[in-house]
């Protein structure tokens, strides 16, 4: 009797270990998947940076640093300088960033302020889906739509007004093409205003309701609370937001491509066509013979990928510093 | 006492016109986004037929449809998705499950974050150092390989995110029943937090369907009716670049349709998405 109630309890003691023993292997198993795929996040990112600059080293090396400085961008005597596209991309994003901030804190005022409630979230998924547009939208309705109004309306009107002024003259000099430099920076403002206006609104959500109330209790008026008080309390997460929609700005290819006239010169007029990096890179990757002139194309890459990636390294910190406050 | 009257004149007037500023930028954002869809309704809607959906890309100057393109997206979308959302459910998991409080999350959070955002060109010109010049010719899988790339921090994000939410209770009480750690995130993680990590499947692709700068020199492009996964393939958004840019009328009424399509596809992924979690988030 007892021995074969002892032999029951240790088959099933067998078999209840061996289901622990295969939890756990299957356990470990899933946690080194997850583990690894986490690596791989990593991995993508190292493998980015390292394939770049293997590309870009034939042409790093025979042009070193002056590549950075020289203008020229000649595919037949295969000479390359970088200068055209990192002016035409910084130019770019500038003034995109300057038009897009205060339109896009002003969308976020009025949506935590003074929207009616019932029209608060579909006008922020409204905002929010046009951050969803692909920018290759954005690029042929900028061609096809925006280029032609510029060129018939407005450019040949501002080239007139600041006629003879100098300075003004000359940084809207024509002729009026619709394309080039400040089309670009338009569009541009358009695709980076959601991203700006979006994370703005998060952040202003984050303000505690009790120091908003504080101030209009003292009698603030609304502009006041939010300059005196929300503003003051977001710094941080506005500047990374700012920063993200710059990095967007930066990097974005498609709908500059459309409009920027690819010309690799530096124009003081703002009307001109110019180029960004990449938008050169889309233009002429494919049709790149000779390895000198592919690797200069990969090398403005590693330019974009190092400013982009300070860029956003700095805006994640900052989201992540409002973060841990609001955490807290 | 006038000195008071005035300046609360005066406060509120620039309230006034501050307040009124913003009503007026959120008139131009909106504004804004209804020029571009009146526009691509407008040029798009005239060129919808069903040989749109049945004809291929046509050689210059001939009437045509779009159905290598049309194909050739959906292929490379689903390959890329197919390859991307289970590295990304991985991570994410492995995030905010095993290894939420470790060095590691911290940095690949801290990673992903940036390539969420980091310009798809790049992602391109990569794929295209990896792949397409050590095999020699440009393919659809090195296509599919950079969207996939495209799709793995999307999915990451939402997945951290949403199983974030999902309270610490639910998985004690799995764990209290005897069930190992890995049953308990796929019973019960993976179940509360099911609609969030779709809704981040399904923003990712709205994103990678209308990617054009990392095909560009990886797929390329395909003029004709092609399924082999190792040559170039059309893609819908490269067919868009190149027909757009060209002299050619009805290729440009083609490129305004594929516009279209493309745009109706990724707000009808992203209004579905939204309403997966509406609920969670009005609450």
């Amino acid at each position: 009797m007892s021995a074969v109630s002892e032999a029951v309890t240790s088959s099933a003691m067998r078999t209840r270990e061996a289901t622990v023993r295969r939890f756990a292997l299957t356990d470990t198993i899933f946690r080194a998947a997850t583990r690894a795929s986490a690596i791989l996040v990593l991995v993508i990112l190292g493998g980015v940076a390292i394939s770049l600059i293997a590309g870009s080293w034939e042409a790093l090396s025979k042009f070193g640093l002056s590549f950075l400085t020289t203008e020229a961008w000649n595919p037949v005597t295969e000479n390359f300088g970088a200068l055209a596209p990192i002016y035409g991309t910084v130019v770019t994003s500038a003034i995109a960033i300057i038009i897009a901030v205060p339109i896009g804190i002003g969308i976020a005022i009025f949506l935590t302020e003074l929207c009616p409630r019932p029209l608060r979230r579909p006008i922020g998924i409204a905002v929010e889906l046009l951050a969803g547009i692909p920018s290759i939208i954005y690029g042929i309705w900028g061609l096809f739509v925006f280029a032609p109004f510029l060129q018939t309306t407005v450019q040949p009107f501002i080239i007139n007004l600041f006629h003879g002024i100098p300075g003004l003259s000359s940084l809207f000099a024509g002729p009026p093409y619709g394309i080039g430099l400040l089309t670009s920076s338009l569009i541009l403002a358009i695709m980076v205003l959601p991203f700006i206006t979006s994370i703005t609104k998060d952040v202003f959500d984050t303000v505690p309701a009790v120091l908003k109330e504080s101030a209009y209790g003292i009698g603030c008026t609304t502009w006041e609370v939010t300059r005196r008080v929300t503003i003051p309390y977001t710094r941080i997460g506005i500047m990374g937001g700012v920063m993200l929609g710059l990095g967007r700005a930066l990097g974005e290819t498609m709908a500059v491509t459309f409009v920027i006239g690819n010309a690799h010169r530096i124009s003081a007029s703002l009307f001109a066509p110019g180029t960004t990096i990449s938008a050169t890179i889309a233009n002429e990757f494919t049709e790149a013979d000779g390895d000198l002139y592919t690797s200069s194309l990969v090398s403005l890459g590693l330019i974009l990928f190092i400013i982009t990636f300070l860029i956003l390294a700095i805006a994640r910190y900052m989201l992540m510093r409002i973060d841990s406050r609001t955490g807290a | 006492m006038s000195t008071a009257a005035s300046l609360h004149q005066s406060r509120k007037r620039k309230n006034a016109v501050m307040m009124a500023l913003c009503v007026i930028a959120a008139g131009i954002g909106l504004a804004w986004l209804a020029l571009i869809l009146g526009a691509l309704l407008y040029k798009g809607l005239t060129g919808v037929s069903l040989s749109v959906f049945t004809e291929m890309t046509p050689p210059p100057g001939d009437a045509g449809g779009l159905l290598n393109a049309i194909y050739g997206s959906i292929v490379m979308t689903i390959i890329g998705v197919v390859v991307g959302t289970p590295i990304g459910v991985l991570a994410g998991t492995y995030m905010a499950e095993y290894g939420r409080f470790s060095r590691l999350t911290t940095v690949v959070r801290f990673i992903n974050d940036i390539l969420l955002s980091a310009p798809s060109i790049i992602v391109g010109l990569f794929v295209y150092e990896l792949m397409v010049r050590p095999m020699g010719h440009f393919s659809a899988i090195a296509g599919a390989v950079s969207l996939s790339i495209l799709v793995i921090p999307v999915v990451v994000r939402t997945t951290e995110d949403m199983l974030n939410l999902v309270p610490n209770a639910l998985r004690e009480a799995g764990t209290a029943i005897g069930a190992p750690r890995w049953v308990v995130i796929r019973s019960v993680a993976y179940r509360a937090a099911l609609s969030g990590i779709v809704t981040g499947i399904l923003l990712a692709i709205a994103r990678i369907s209308g990617e054009t700068a990392p095909l560009l020199f990886t797929a390329l492009n395909n003029q004709f009716w092609s399924s082999n996964l190792n040559a170039p393939m059309a893609s819908l958004p490269v067919t868009i670049f190149q027909f757009a840019l060209s002299p050619y009328e009805e290729w440009q009424q083609l490129a305004w349709t594929g516009a279209l399509i493309i745009t109706l596809t990724v707000l009808g992924l992203s209004i579905i998405a939204r309403s997966l979690t509406g609920r969670r988030e009005d609450r």
